[in-house]
């Protein structure tokens, strides 16, 4: 007997991603969903455990920090993919690579003549308090105009149906590793739905990181020495930096394998010798970096990493300094900043949000703190949020004191209605909130992912989805609706 | 290759031949307690000094005898040079650099880890020492038989077998040094009691009592045994055999003149030493293990400034931190044996 019967799926509260409404799967998820509904319940059962032995044997594993402990968790993985069809995710990519133009001219406007300020477009005063502007890096000119290389923006769908950015990740956004990993692990579990065509593959993202990566070389004609700088085991994205580094062919570095001579060139240390290295895609955070520039107590970065880079001996991805517009107040601005930079309507609307620099979004943020979800300029990983609807009294009192002390830090977001999507749960699917995390690599061009990273609440009702708070993940299908442009992709046209 | 991946792989190979030499010293010195009587002035001190841990222990404890000792090197993570520290450090050596080593290699050495920390504390008893003290032998070996049997030849395996050969041959003295000191007789025609027992305890601790039969002789003898286990070419475990395989993987690198010049220089000193007047004077003997034990640290440096990470100015990232402390700690260990 099967398990997944559609009828009796409880879709009515929220859009879901897969279904229109109990039994009536959405076009592009037809085929995966009477698949499903054909599994019995051990067919099921069998595919997840398959799932289950692929992450083990493939070691796809997750740090999560406990007490100066390190736990390797076995990645949280849902087999029922995530599906977008093709036609909406071209109006989304062609979103996405506006919104990232957009943003680099705003940082090198930033570090430059920042006429955006003088223009009046960003108030001085959200600039004058940026935790992540960094002096070190006014008048730099990185290659291409480009300082967010890498970009992972986050994307939500709320009860209508429409898609919004819910915020943008500038400094070292991390998952791709994950969406690359959950392809092959979805390919071994449902192979029989790949052999039609109409899933749009993701494995070009590592090639394409290669080039832009190599692109910035700033020797020109030699093989460029490119290398990814990790902090090191403990980190919690150690996985994807050793993961890229092997899949690009490159070597993993850590700080202290580094050092930069008085020519300003960096070099790494071989048992040959010291070898020049040309591109650093690092994923150490600013403050690291450096301690000759940033905090001299680092032990992760490079002393005169920034000299060398100052002087143009070396590539840095992303660009030091790229965190200033990875500011949740900021994030506000960036329609007024695709309007002024690009002269064009945003693509992809941003959720409304409230500044409590603003008197008046302070005031109605302090009203509707039961309703609203606020958070902090400079976090990251779901930290230090309070979710309006699900809080105590306490914690809205210690929110207000927290937006009162520092309002520049502070802006809220109405509760969106998450969409939901099949999510499988003692057998059964249920529907579980998701967003998705596309990764935008700019170079001499731009590229998007394929669909991202589906991160997926797994307990129910929850809308946290960050991994580091438990979250689980789940393939991104980029469907081909269209029977001709499916087999116009088949024959690689 | 990366310097500090090559450093890594080094001082993990240096630490899992300390866990296993360690293991075979408490194991013959156990056994041949029981064979001794208890008036014999020999006891548990000798093996504090040969793993050049006096100060260590003595700031711990004030009594060598057998619990202290043994507990102290099987046992104690605050020690550097116990098994559990050792392993502990092959193993955080290890985390690093598995990408570069096949996935066994790594699994290996995590659960020997593992089960030596779920064991130790028994292996200071009597009666459980014995399988525990074999265990750690038996998993050091497989270890090095998956090495051998499964990594490329490359220079990931070429520094493993530096690291190796050079903390063997560096134990080694330190075996003959200490039980020489004490077992050589003032005047070697006077065949002090017991002196056939532990001579053979010494070759017994670097299993090389069977091969010492067979190659030398049927009788146990001071000078005899001393050549064995300086100068034999084939005894995996004398210097001199560990010494040549040193010579022959440095080979294999680049910019090797001044390590190997190094090597080539304490191996001449090795090979060239006139046994008979060694064995007939224990202050001699004790001169040229000093002399020996220089030169090791020597070849270390020379190894160390010209493929490891020697900038002291870049600090290590976190991780490593406790880890290259504990190996100055150990590696100034080197060179306190006086």
């Amino acid at each position: 007997m099967s398990q997944v019967n559609w009828n009796n799926y409880a879709c009515r509260d929220y859009y879901d991603e897969l279904m229109a409404a109990p039994g009536q799967p959405r076009d592009s998820a037809g085929e995966l969903c009477n698949m499903l509904a054909r599994f019995s319940a051990e067919e099921l059962a069998e595919r997840k455990t398959a799932a289950e032995i692929a992450i083990r044997t493939m070691g796809i594993t997750f740090t999560v920090y406990s007490e100066g402990a390190m736990i390797d968790r076995a990645w949280p993985f849902d087999i029922v993919p995530r599906i977008i069809p093709a036609s909406e995710w071209r109006k989304t990519e062609a979103g996405l690579k506006q919104r990232v133009q957009a943003l680099n001219l705003f940082i090198d406007d930033l570090y430059h003549d920042q006429k955006v300020i003088k223009d009046k477009v960003l108030p001085a005063e959200v600039l004058a308090q940026s935790v992540n502007f960094r002096p070190q890096c006014v008048g730099i000119n990185p290659p291409h105009g480009v300082w967010a290389h890498v970009c992972g923006s986050d994307l939500v769908r709320d009860g209508d149906g429409t898609l919004y950015v819910l915020e943008d990740n500038l400094r070292i956004p991390s998952g791709v590793s994950y969406m690359l990993e959950n392809r092959n692990v979805t390919k071994r579990v449902l192979p029989e739905l790949f052999a039609s065509g109409k899933i749009l593959p993701v494995d070009d993202y590592v090639a394409q990181l290669y080039d832009m990566l190599a692109a910035m070389s700033p020797r020109h004609g030699d093989d460029p020495q490119v290398v990814v700088l990790t902090p090191g085991i403990y980190n919690s994205a150690y996985f994807e930096h050793a993961y890229l580094a092997q899949q690009m062919g490159v070597e993993l570095v850590q700080g202290s394998d580094l050092l930069v001579d008085d020519d300003d060139v960096v070099y790494m240390r071989t048992v040959e010798g010291l070898r020049r290295v040309d591109v650093i895609y690092r994923r150490v955070d600013d403050e690291f970096l450096d301690p000759e520039a940033f905090n001299p107590e680092s032990m992760l970065g490079v002393a005169g990493l920034m000299r060398a880079w100052r002087a143009g001996k070396v590539a840095l991805a992303n660009a030091p300094g790229a965190g200033v517009a990875d500011d949740k107040v900021v994030y506000a601005f960036v329609p007024a900043l695709i309007r002024y930079y690009l002269d064009q309507e945003p693509l992809i609307p941003n959720v409304p949000s409230y500044l409590c620099m603003f008197e008046d979004d302070r005031r109605y943020v302090l009203d509707h703190l039961d309703e609203l979800v606020v958070k902090p300029a400079n976090e990251s990983g779901g930290y230090g949020m309070l979710i309006g609807p699900r809080s105590t009294k306490e914690t809205r009192e210690e929110f207000a004191r927290l937006i009162e002390a520092n309002p520049r830090n502070y802006m809220a977001q109405p509760t969106l209605a998450l969409s939901t999507t099949p999510t499988l749960a003692n057998g059964l699917a249920q529907p579980r909130h998701v967003d998705l995390r596309p990764f935008i690599l700019s170079g001499p061009e731009i590229h998007v992912t394929t669909g991202g990273l589906t991160r997926v609440a797994l307990v129910e009702g929850s809308l946290v989805v960050n991994s580091s708070q438990g979250g689980g993940s789940k393939d991104t299908w980029i469907v081909e609706t269209d029977d001709k442009a499916a087999a116009a992709a088949v024959k690689g046209v | 290759m990366l310097s500090r991946v090559a450093e890594n792989l080094y001082w993990m190979a240096r630490y899992i031949e300390r866990a296993e030499d360690t293991a075979r010293l408490l194991s013959v010195n156990s056994h041949l307690m029981l064979d001794l009587p208890g008036r014999l002035p020999l006891g548990w001190a000798p093996l504090i000094e040969m793993t050049g841990s006096l100060e260590a222990f003595t700031a711990r404890h004030t009594d060598f005898d057998e619990r202290n000792v043994v507990h102290f090197l099987c046992a104690d993570t605050d020690n550097d040079i116990s098994i559990i520290s050792a392993l502990a450090s092959a193993r955080e050596n290890l985390r690093t650099t598995r990408d570069v080593v096949p996935r066994e290699i790594w699994e290996e050495v995590n659960q020997l880890y593992l089960s030596v920390a779920d064991h130790a504390e028994n292996g200071v008893s009597p009666r459980r020492r014995d399988s525990f003290l074999k265990s750690v032998i038996r998993g050091c070996q497989t270890l090095t038989g998956l090495i051998e049997g499964t990594l490329s030849h490359g220079p990931a395996r070429t520094f493993i077998e530096l690291g190796r050969q050079l903390e063997r041959a560096d134990m080694t003295t330190r075996i003959v040094d200490v039980r020489s000191a004490s077992l050589l007789p003032q005047n070697p025609e006077e065949l002090l009691p017991f002196e056939n027992l532990q001579w053979m305890s010494v070759l017994k601790s670097l299993t090389a009592y069977q091969m010492y039969r067979q190659q030398v002789r049927l009788r146990v003898r001071g000078p005899d045994v001393l050549r064995f286990l300086l100068q034999d070419p084939n005894l995996p475990r004398s210097i001199a055999c560990s010494l040549e395989t040193l010579g022959h993987e440095l080979s294999l690198l680049p910019r090797q003149d001044r390590p190997a010049a190094t090597v080539s220089l304490v191996r001449a000193d090795v090979v060239d030493a006139d046994i008979q007047a060694l064995a007939h004077s224990p202050r001699k003997l004790h001169l040229f293990i000093d002399e020996l034990q220089i030169g090791f640290a020597a070849i270390h440096d020379t190894l160390s400034a010209t493929y490891f990470v020697n900038d002291d100015s870049v600090p290590r990232v976190t991780h490593t931190q406790t880890q290259s402390q504990s190996q100055s700690q150990s590696h100034a260990g080197d060179n306190d044996n006086d």
